[in-house]
């Protein structure tokens, strides 16, 4: 079969958790079964932009789709070190690429943005009106736009040290945004049930995209707490089951962990299946379990397609045996 | 407890062989109505013990319409995956235990959550 050449893309990631980034989008890769390329050496942690290549536009939206760290995927139509290079670099498109934005029946805006420095708006406007060798002939709509192309400036990796002049400079075509917006959305604060260590929103939606859950996968967390995992993968399409040595947390009991709440008992709703069935999620619930992580309670074979855990860690929420004694009575026949 | 779960569960007991499958002596069982998605289904069959999901099943008087062992080209057959979805998801253990078939040590099931943990002696 011959192989499609890659298209070119840049990655505006979001200015978080970088060591996370090019992880996450190879495994995004790997669960959409998108090919992706990118030079490594052109990477760097505190900068937001990579070039990428990507088979075709739908693969990069795949990917985009489930992406944490991807801020915006842009079609690129230009790069330079300056804009006069930038402007020889989109003279240089083919007219396959432009034809279609020489018609004049669709609607665009422009942005321009800088990284690591601010632009003025006065700075915004001649920048605007430099672009106008853009071959765009349809009509400018700022609020609901067919397109939008971003013009990025970047001044280096350092905000105090930036220069006057951008070292590196795009202009590309923003074909879709990741999915920051779940942030908010599973946001631990406005959770029903949370403890002490519930997982963070951002970093739970992380984890399921390395563990490359997708639709139907058999998802387990051996150190499953409030779930916030379960929550992230069921989110994918994950079927989630947990356990956890802590008796009363899965069941409910015990005091509540909200800030402003720790003098009140918690509800008797309280536990995993709620924190699901909050988001819509409530029948990507299994089971979860009372049962010690090093002691293995499962039968031999292939059972799960993903683990992911955040184990006890350091005084917070440390390993566990004091239920052990307490709870453990074999029931009264 | 879903029967998946319990499909799934060993004894750990010290000296213990083979602790699965747990028998189950159930005092409440309920049926949650869970919606049907055919492709997790199909995932999970290849990973059942398919005689004991159904023997579980019979013992909690849900084994109705259960076949022996999957047809072939199962993915297609969608009855049998509506069946074997309601035994696998719906039919919830709530109170009971699970008990070991060679020491007899019993876990307790309460509020549909197994209790697994054993005292130091035990493990
Ligand atoms: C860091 S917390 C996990 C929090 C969880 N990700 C959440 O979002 O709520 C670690 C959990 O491990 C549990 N734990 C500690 N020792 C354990 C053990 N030996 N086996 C199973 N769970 C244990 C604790 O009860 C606690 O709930």
């Amino acid at each position: 079969m011959a192989r499609q050449p890659l298209k070119t893309y840049l990655c505006l990631f979001a200015q978080q958790h970088p060591e996370f980034r090019l992880p996450e989008l190879l495994s995004l890769a790997s669960v959409t079964k998108s090919e992706v390329k990118f030079d490594e050496l052109s990477y760097s942690k505190t900068n937001p932009l990579l070039l990428v290549h990507f088979p075709s536009e739908e693969s990069a939206c795949r990917i985009a789709a489930r992406s944490l760290l991807i801020r915006s995927l842009f079609e690129l139509w230009g790069s330079g070190r300056n804009h006069d290079e930038l402007e020889a670099s989109v003279n240089k498109l083919p007219s396959e690429f432009t034809d279609r934005y020489r018609r004049s029946d669709y609607t665009f805006k422009v942005v321009v943005r800088g990284f690591s420095r601010k632009c003025s708006a006065e700075k915004q406007l001649q920048l605007y009106e430099r672009l106008s060798y853009l071959p765009l002939a349809g009509k400018v709509n700022l609020s609901n736009p067919d397109y939008e192309f971003h013009l990025l400036e970047d001044y280096g990796d350092n905000p105090n040290e930036a220069p006057m002049e951008p070292h590196r400079v795009f202009v590309g075509r923003l074909i879709s945004h990741g999915q920051r917006h779940l942030i908010q959305k599973y946001a631990v604060k406005n959770r029903h049930f949370i403890g002490n260590t519930s997982m963070d929103a951002q970093l739970s939606l992380i984890m399921a995209n390395m563990a490359q859950v997708k639709e139907g996968s058999l998802v387990f967390d051996p150190f499953v707490g409030t779930g916030s995992l379960l929550v992230a993968g069921a989110h994918f399409g994950g079927f989630g089951m947990g356990a956890d040595i802590d008796y009363p947390l899965i069941h409910g009991r015990g005091r509540a962990s909200r800030a402003g709440a720790e003098s009140k008992w918690r509800g008797k709703d309280e536990n995993v299946s709620s924190n699901l069935r909050q988001y819509g999620l409530a029948d990507r619930y299994l089971d979860v379990l009372v049962a010690d992580a090093a002691k293995n309670v499962w039968r031999q074979g292939e059972l799960f397609d993903a683990i992911i855990t955040d184990p006890p860690y350091g005084i917070r929420e440390g390993r566990r045996k004091i239920w052990v004694k307490k709870y453990t009575k074999p029931s009264p026949t | 407890m879903k029967l998946l779960t319990h499909n799934m569960l060993t004894s750990h007991v010290k000296g213990v062989k083979n602790g699965f499958p747990l028998r189950i002596l159930a005092r409440k069982v309920e049926v949650r109505q869970i919606d049907f998605n055919p492709n997790f289904i199909t995932r999970m069959i290849p990973r059942i013990d398919w005689s004991v999901l159904r023997a579980a099943a019979e013992n909690l008087g849900h084994g109705q319409g259960l076949p022996e062992s999957p047809p072939e080209e199962y993915e297609s057959q969608e009855d049998f995956l509506k069946s074997a979805h309601h035994v696998l998801m719906e039919v919830e253990v709530l109170e009971g235990d699970l008990e070991c078939p060679e020491s007899g040590r019993k876990f307790p099931v309460t509020e549909g959550i197994p209790n697994m943990l054993l005292r130091e002696d035990e493990v």
